[in-house]
Formats: structure tokens, sequence, C-alpha cells
């Protein structure tokens, strides 16, 4: 049983047939004069244009990128880059992840300002901090909409108003944790590039779609041959385009959000139950995630005795699981030290049943006498 | 409260006497046509303007996007319709502006007094209603000229009309209310905004285009058939003749000295298009040219070219520079097509040299001795004739 959703999708049959019938009817070079380049030219177009439509009418530009990673640093760099003469301010959270942080931070090293806003106990930025922080020479903000590690919703529509009193600064917003999961045609006033990855929406891995406004300037942070709008070089990979266009249609036309928001509900209220667990950001987080903290034990333990009774949680995120230190964003919601090193992530997908929800509480109940005997200490 | 109709205001056309209901018949059809995915839409129109019908506010949405592109329009406003008594229209007045975002903004109240009967008269309902609006939205700030915010009521005997918003239309006249024409259509940039600019005089038109096989390729036919698909979308449906000019214009190389070669060719383009023009019973020829551009449109060069026949041709690009069509091309939506880098006819037999004051006598000396008036008749006889706008199958649907 499989909740680890956040970390990644197994992807969609449909989605692999997409990407297998593009691979063999569509595999010559979009970017070739003859007959062949021009047909899979057409489909890259008509997958771009679908992906775009998913995502509103104010982000009427993209390109297809090899995931949020990547589109996460060329919408920081590109536009940093392409605009530093306008400012040398740059704003972002403590609590992105790496593909965000680690480019700030070499950004500074480069001699960029850059504030972190901190966040409150549930995960949640402060707007009028945000405000406070905002300078007539800040040029971008970045600011996730859902954290992967505990789920927090940012509030998003309200930040752009805010960034956008000021003339020079403009927002990129990591939603490859909230799209199709929270909402499609986006937001009325909203960021203003928007980076995706196919492979948290039940999509294949290695591909992601970087969204933006019509008047945005970036500036490629590859080179070559000038592919996708001249900001990411290299063969597109069409299949990949195709496939992702093809998860986002089946997101927009199938998600079931409330079944999810019910489950969480219900998971929150059986964990609240116990003293030995705290549920993070229980008001402020999205239908899908929820991240508990065990006292006493470390995650490690919590997922190797779930994984024995045949539950896939992780520790709180797939990217970092590795590090043993006590990840950045726990770090940064501020744990009594007891919970800080037990938390896991439970992540739903679009396929779970009630049965297997159910078989999650007996093995958690299983665990919890196990810690109450003084397992782990 | 229904938001459920549109109110539309003629352009130009309200001027006209006699022939006005042919025009506004156009109109109606235009509209009809742009609007025929939408569903529920119904229409009246009267002598001075048209009203659009339909119970989904998706579509009145819809329809707002698609009339600022129909020629023939001057400007429309969603508008609600109310019973003609104060109370009534103090009350929908509050509801109508409320849609709006009012902080801050500036206002101002438009009243015409159709209906004389109303006890109130013009001036002081205009008092009356902006103090009413300012009571419940003190944070508009009144100001008369050119007001961010115009609140439009309109008394008329059976009903009142209350609208918040006034969008521009195209102005222009309703394409085909003055009369059919062929566009020569290369796949550059120029011809399309001649094409554009007709229609916005009223010009509906055939588009004709020279392919050269195995030379030019599908893909510079289908460059064309988008360029009619975008054109398509000012409301009117528009035929693609391709005519297969290989032939013609290896027989040309073979018969005429090369620095006029082009000359002859485009002499031949004409005869094939006048042909066309005849077969349609249209009546005049529309070309991209500006005087100077490149060696076929000097003086010298249009007046050799011109010289083939009498019909009207029509170049509304003549004095007009590059940049600024450029410029328009942008705004319809053809340019990123035209770029598009395909040979067509025009580059694949191009001469080292072009004569820039060819004289007519020379070329058709050299003319004579090739039988090329059978051979434009052949050649336009072969045309292969379409409707690219009505081509809508999906290739992808199941793909994607």
């Amino acid at each position: 049983m499989y909740f680890d959703h956040s970390a990644t999708t197994k992807p969609d049959e449909r989605v692999l047939r997409t990407f297998m019938d593009a691979s063999v009817s569509y595999f010559a070079n979009p970017a070739s004069l003859h007959a062949e380049g021009k047909r899979t030219e057409k489909l890259l177009e008509r997958a771009r244009t679908q992906v775009l439509s998913a995502i509103g009418l104010e982000l009427t530009e993209g390109i297809f990128t090899s995931g949020g990673t990547e589109s996460n640093n060329l919408a920081i760099l590109g536009y940093v880059y392409a605009n530093q003469h306008k400012g040398r301010h740059l704003i972002t959270t403590s609590i992105e992840h790496p593909s965000v942080l680690r480019v700030f931070q070499d950004l500074e090293k480069q001699g960029f300002t850059v504030d972190y806003l901190t966040v409150d106990q549930e995960g949640r930025i402060s707007l009028d901090e945000l405000k406070e922080t905002l300078q007539d020479d800040t040029i971008l903000v970045s600011i996730m909409h859902v954290n992967n590690e505990i789920g927090t919703i940012q509030p998003i529509e309200q930040c752009a108003k805010i960034i956008h009193t000021f003339p020079r600064a403009k927002f990129h917003s990591d939603c490859v944790q909230s799209f199709g999961k929270l909402s499609f045609a986006g937001f009325t006033d909203g960021p203003d590039l928007i980076s995706l990855s196919a492979h948290k929406m039940y999509g294949i891995k290695n591909s992601g779609f970087l969204a933006y406004r019509k008047n945005i300037q970036l500036q490629p942070i590859v080179f070559g041959g000038g592919q996708e709008h001249k900001l990411r070089s290299g063969t597109v990979s069409v299949p990949h385009a195709a496939a992702l266009a093809k998860a986002v249609r089946l997101l927009v036309e199938e998600v079931d959000l409330q079944q999810f928001q019910q489950w969480r509900n219900e998971l929150v209220e059986f964990f609240s139950e116990f003293d030995e667990c705290r549920v993070l950001a229980p008001n402020a987080s999205a239908p899908y995630i929820l991240s508990v903290a065990f006292a006493q034990i470390t995650g490690e333990i919590a997922i190797n005795f779930l994984q024995q009774q045949g539950m896939i949680v992780s520790t709180s995120s797939a990217c970092s699981s590795k590090n043993s230190d006590v990840s950045h964003v726990i770090e940064a919601v501020g744990m009594p030290q007891k919970f800080e090193k037990g938390v896991i992530r439970i992540s739903l997908g679009k396929d779970q049943t009630i049965e297997e929800i159910e078989q999650l509480k007996v093995a958690v109940r299983q665990l919890i006498e196990l810690i109450r005997k003084g397992v782990g200490k | 409260m229904n938001w459920n109709t549109i109110l539309i205001r003629y352009g130009e056309m309200s001027l006209k006497g006699k022939n006005k209901s042919k025009f506004i018949r156009k109109l109606k059809t235009n509209i009809k046509a742009a609007l025929s995915d939408l569903s529920t839409v119904t229409m009246r129109a009267e002598r001075d303007r048209m009203f659009i019908y339909t119970e989904k506010p998706e579509e009145l949405d819809r329809a707002v996007e698609i009339l600022p592109s129909i020629f023939g329009i001057q400007s429309f406003s969603p508008i609600v319709i109310c019973e003609p008594t104060l109370e009534v229209i103090k009350e929908t007045s509050l509801k109508v502006l409320g849609k709006n975002e009012t902080t801050g903004k500036t206002f101002k109240v438009d009243v015409k007094r159709v209906d004389k009967r109303f006890p109130l008269d013009t001036g002081e309902l205009q008092q009356v209603l902006g103090g009413h609006v300012l009571k419940t939205f003190p944070d508009l700030i009144v100001q008369m000229k050119k007001p961010e915010i115009l609140l439009y009521v309109e008394i008329q005997h059976e009903a009142a009309y209350i609208s918040s918003h006034t969008y521009k239309g195209a102005g222009g006249m309703p394409v085909g209310s003055n009369g059919h024409s062929i566009l020569l259509l290369s796949g550059g940039i120029d011809s399309p905004v001649a094409g554009y600019m007709m229609m916005k005089r009223g010009v509906s038109f055939d588009a004709v285009h020279f392919a050269s096989p195995p030379f030019t390729s599908d893909l510079a036919i289908e460059k064309v058939e988008d360029i009619v698909r975008q054109l398509a979308k000012f409301g009117a449906v528009i035929r693609l003749h391709v005519i297969p000019f290989t032939d013609l214009q290896q027989a040309i190389v073979k018969q005429v000295p090369s620095n006029l070669s082009m000359t002859t060719t485009r002499r031949m383009m004409m005869k094939v298009a006048d042909q066309v023009r005849q077969d349609t019973n249209s009546l005049g020829l529309i070309t991209g040219d500006s005087l100077g551009q490149v060696a076929s449109q000097t003086l010298e060069s249009l007046t050799a070219i011109n010289e083939v026949t009498n019909t009207p041709v029509l170049r509304p690009l003549i004095a007009m520079d590059k940049l600024d069509i450029i410029e328009i091309a942008q705004k319809i939506g053809t340019y990123d097509i035209s770029i598009r880098p395909y040979d067509d006819c025009c580059t694949v037999f191009t001469p080292p040299s072009n004569k820039t004051k060819p004289r007519v006598e020379k070329v058709a000396y050299y003319e004579s001795f090739q039988k090329f008036d059978d051979m434009v008749a052949e050649v336009a006889s072969q045309r292969v004739t379409t409707i690219p706008s009505q081509q809508t199958e999906d290739d992808f649907e199941d793909l994607l």
C-alpha cells in the first residue's frame, strides 16, 4: 500500500500509452523542416496549448523542461539574470524545496540580497512580513504553493496582490505539489511564473513545465540550438510533452478532491487520539498530504516498521530523506525537540481506497503500542 | 437581475441611408456565424442597434471575447434590462456597479431619456442616480471627462437599459457588405494584412495561392491555410484556391530573359487570379503591394504588371511602411504564421537580378512566343478549392 504520492506517483497507463504512441508515431525532430518534423511540431504545440489552458488565462507562455527542479532553476535564475539591472533584492521563504532554496543561496554568493520569510507553526508565511520585506528594488519573490513536506498551502493570490503593488517585483510559485490537486484554472491574480512536474501528477519522470506571462523576460541557463522559445536548448522530447499534456487533462477531468479531504480529516482525527503523535499543520495544509510527528522515535524507525506491515510512507521529504539532520522545514515550523526527528509524511493518491486507509490505522496503532513499550529509546 | 443581453452599436454604417438595412442584415449574419458555437444565443436587429441574448453567463462572456474582432461594430455593452421606474432603476444601478471594483475609481452617470414621459428630466435623473450611487459606493470619485466607470442608463418606453462598461468594437463595415474580391495570398507578411484591411472596408474575398510542387512543399500550403483560418476569425467565410503553377513557371523561365521573368511571373499570376475572379463572380483583385518595397513593386513594375487586366486592383498597403505592416500582422495574428520558413513559388525561381524598371513592350514581346493565355486558362481550371476554416478535425484528440 503506497502512501507516498508526494514523492512520486505511479504513471497512469493512459499517459504511458500516449508516451508510447507519440514515441513511435511522432519521433521526428520538431525543429525539422520536412513534413514529419512539422507533424511532430504540431503535436508539441497542441500539447503546450493544452497545458496552458489548464493553467489559466494569465500565463500564456510556457516551455517543457526536464522537471520541477529545472523549471524552478530556470524561473529564478532566468528571471534574475535577465532583470538584474532593475534591482538586486530577492525574497523567498525558509521552507522552499531545495531546487529553489539552493538557487537563492547561490545568488547570494553572486552578490544578490535574499530575504527568507519565516513561517508560523503551521508552516504559513505572514503577509505582513511579506509587505515589510518588499523593497523598491525587489525583482523576484518565490513562494511555493503547497509545501512538499508538511502540505501547508500558502495564500498565493493574496501574496500576488501584495507583490504586484511593487512595479519591479515579479512572482514565481513552485506549484509542483499543488497543480491539479488544488486548483486548475489558476489564480485570478496570481504568480507571473509557475513550475510544474509531470511525475507528481501520474505522469512520467524527467518531465516538467514552466508557465509564465507574456511580458516576462527570461534568460536561458542551457545553451544550444535555441529550442523552446530560445530558453531551453536541446531537442524537445515531444513524447514527454504529449504525456504531460495528457496527464494534465486526466487530472482536470477526473480528480476528486473531496475524497482526499474526507480521508485526511479522518486521519487527523485518528492521530489526535494519541499523545505520542502530533499532526503538522492540521488546519493549513493540502487535503492529500498529512505529516505526523512521533515522539521518542525517529522517522526512519516509523517507516521501517510500517513498511513491514506493508505500508509505504516516507520521512518528510524524499529529496532530502537521506540527510540525517532535521529537515529545514521542520526546523522552520518549530517543533518540540522530542518530536523533531520522528516526522513521517503520508500522502494520498487518486487510486487510494478506504480499506488501505483503515489498514494504515491498524498498523499505526501497533506502532504506538511499541512506542509506549519504549521501543527506539 | 439578469445579465443576459449585449447591446451592439453600429459603426460607420449608421450613416448610411436607404441601403442601411442591407448592411445591418450582413452584420447580423456575420455575428451569427462568429457566435455559431454558442448554442443559446439569439439576436434582434433594430435600425440603430442590435441585441444579443443568452441565458448562459459563460456564453455571454464568450461573446464579449469574440465581438471585438467583428467589423461593423462601433462599440458594445453588456446590459441589464429592467422596469423603467425610478426605484427599480436606482436599485438595478447599484447591482450593476457592484460588479466592478470601485475603490478609487472615477465615475460618471450618463442618462439617455428616449421616453420623454419619464417624470425626471435627464439632468435631474443624473443627479438623483449619482447621489444614490455615491451613498453606497463612497469610494467612487465623480469625474465628467473620461471616467473609468460609466454608468449608462437608457430609458425606453417599455424598459430601461443599464450598463457599466462599454467595449470598443473593430469599427469598419460588415464583411461582405462591399462586394467580393480575390486576394492574391503568398504566405508572406503583407498579403494577409492587405486582406484584413479590405475586410475592414466590408470586402469579402476568396484567396488565391500559387504552389509549385515538387519545389514547394505541402507545408507552404498548410501555412497559407493557417493564415486563411486566422483571417476568417474576423467574421468571414474564406475559400482558398491553390493553383498548380509549376509548368507555367518553368515555361516562363525558358521563354523570358531572367531579368524580366519576375515581371512576367507577376503578370501571369494576375491573369490567373483574374480568371478565378471571373469564375467566382468577384469584382476586384487585392494584393499586398507596398510601393518600392521590392523590385516588383516599383511604379514601373506595377505598371507593367497591371497592364494585363482592367479589373480594379486594390492595394491597401501601397503607401505603408514595412514596420507598420508588421505591426498590423502581429496584431491580427498572422505574423507568426507568415514567418514560418517555407519556400513559396516566388522564391523557388528567383532570378539573379530583376529589372526595377521593366518596359511593357519588351515583356510583351518575349511573352508573345509562347501561348501563355492557354496555359493561364489551364492552370486556373486545375485549381483546388477548399474552405480551411471549416476543417475542424482534431488530429490529436485520441493521443492527448
